[in-house]
């Protein structure tokens, strides 16, 4: 808990804070590490072997390889959370479904399957991005930040 | 007639006739599948959305407690109902299809024993000869609204708790056969700071131990005057929280004694429940069904049930609001 929000609460308010955490279940930090290590490195090898898939027998080169190879994990995924599985191999691999594509291909589909009962503009559109969209905002944003700097930096000649 | 500060002694003890509970398929997986009316395969229960499934779950519970006591809807005189879902349309809507007399409530997860409080007064008060509760919750439903899509695959620490699809009614009459409704604690709000939405449990217990205190305060009994104390849905980490609160509070509960309805609605083996149940139908169900089924087996005679509460919106929590909690005691005894 942070200083400034220690601040706000009342003496009873902390003694009893501090008495209900030492009764809760700490989150697994380390098991859900190691299992994110692996299932993640197994998506991951996954989609390497499809790459390789990919230059061998469609001809793709090495830098485009990668865009088939994105588009076969997202069908999967998306097959997944529609089929109601993904959630639950989720809840078991943590950040290793989370920080490859399927987190991102996970986050649309599952929120546009939610929303459907809401009608196809206003449910699936207005909600489609619900979760995935302030990634995409501060993404965006991120890099047009850093390509600010990137043309600042050539135009002074450091770069 | 009040007695103390907050707790009304039901003199004419008013009965509950009939009750019924309709679960899903989670909770019929679970060790009280046996004391379900009705139970679903299906989440969406045939319907279009989880919203119309929760409707459902509330229509078929109301009608089955009608028909085991042996009326029909147009004898019922006045319906409680309440639920999760924004502006409670669950409720209004399967208020409709009854069409009986109806006061919509809501309390969070505490709205089964404020529903049962309020119908036990009314019939007290003789301002109706019976009245029936109903409250639901679905679990797809209330984490659309309150936190993910379903279907979105985020990690959930080991404190967040699994909302119960379900409905639970209970018809409350001034005559018949049945446990009776002798006593209600009604609760404050009370607010501890905690704002992890991940963990209610924590965030209910200081409410439902100062009902608790509050009830044997004012009534001057002593908790072993009960067979049971169930608490609403506090599960795993709420529990413990509570347990020993109430052992600091100086009230010594023997610990046979106090369980919790989200505990005993999962068995241990149902990964995915985390710390247990949660939700409206969580403590209805187990009141309306496992509990007043023992009664009438006479396996328990005398339970406190206290229905906890989370008061919070998806809106507050991102607001950083903290969540305020209630909890609600009724008495009952056959």
């Amino acid at each position: 808990m942070s200083i400034k929000k220690k601040k706000k609460l009342s003496p009873t308010q902390q003694e009893y804070q501090q008495f209900a955490q030492a009764r809760e279940p700490k989150r697994p930090i380390l098991s859900n590490c190691i299992k994110a290590f692996f299932v993640g490195g197994l998506i991951c090898t996954f989609g390497q072997v499809l790459q390789m898939f990919f230059i061998k027998y469609f001809h793709f080169s090495t830098e485009s390889s990668g865009n088939p190879e994105v588009a076969v994990i997202i069908i999967i995924t998306v097959i997944l959370t529609g089929l109601g599985v993904f959630d639950h191999i989720a809840q078991f691999a943590g950040a290793g479904t989370v920080v490859p594509i399927t987190g991102f291909a996970n986050t649309i589909a599952s929120a546009s399957i939610e929303h459907r009962t809401e009608g196809y503009v206003l449910g699936v559109g207005g909600n489609m991005f619900k979760i995935a969209g302030p990634v995409i905002v501060f993404g965006v944003f991120s890099a047009f930040v850093v390509s600010l700097v990137v043309i600042s930096l050539r135009a002074l000649g450091v770069m | 007639m009040l007695k103390g500060h907050q707790t009304w002694v039901f003199e004419t003890k008013p009965t509950i006739i009939a009750s019924a509970a309709v679960g899903g398929p989670y909770e019929a997986n679970g060790p009280l599948a046996s004391d379900f009316d009705l139970l679903h395969g299906d989440i969406r229960l045939g319907q279009d959305s989880f919203e119309k499934a929760e409707q459902k779950l509330q229509e078929q519970a109301c009608e089955t407690a009608i028909k085991k006591a042996n009326l029909k809807k147009e004898d019922i005189q006045f319906l409680f109902g309440g639920d999760l879902i924004n502006q409670i349309v669950p409720s209004s809507f399967s208020a409709r299809t009854l069409s009986i007399p109806f006061l919509g409530l809501y309390g969070a997860c505490s709205t089964s024993m404020e529903g049962l409080s309020l119908a036990s007064l009314l019939v007290e008060s003789k301002f109706a000869k019976n009245a029936l509760v109903c409250v639901s919750s679905h679990n797809a439903a209330s984490e659309k609204q309150y936190r993910y899509p379903t279907e979105y695959g985020s990690q959930k620490p080991p404190t967040a708790q699994w909302t119960v699809t379900g409905s639970g009614a209970a018809l409350v009459a001034d005559q018949g056969e049945g446990p009776k409704v002798t006593a209600s604690t009604i609760g404050r709000v009370i607010d501890m700071g905690l704002s992890d939405p991940f963990n209610m449990g924590a965030a209910m217990a200081p409410a439902a131990v100062d009902t608790i205190e509050a009830h044997f305060r004012d009534l001057g009994r002593d908790p072993s005057y009960y067979d049971l104390i169930a608490t609403g849905d506090l599960g795993r980490v709420g529990h413990r929280i509570a347990g020993d609160l109430l052992k600091k509070h100086g009230l010594n509960i023997p610990e046979e004694l106090l369980t919790d309805c989200g505990l005993l609605i999962y068995s241990k083996d149902q990964p995915v429940v985390l710390a247990g149940g949660s939700g409206c139908g969580c403590c209805a169900v187990t009141t309306f069904g496992h509990f007043l089924n023992r009664m009438r087996k006479g396996e328990l005679k005398k339970i406190l049930v206290v229905a906890t509460g989370a008061l919070l919106s998806p809106m507050s929590y991102q607001q950083k609001e903290s969540i305020p909690a209630i909890a609600h005691a009724v008495s009952i005894e056959i």
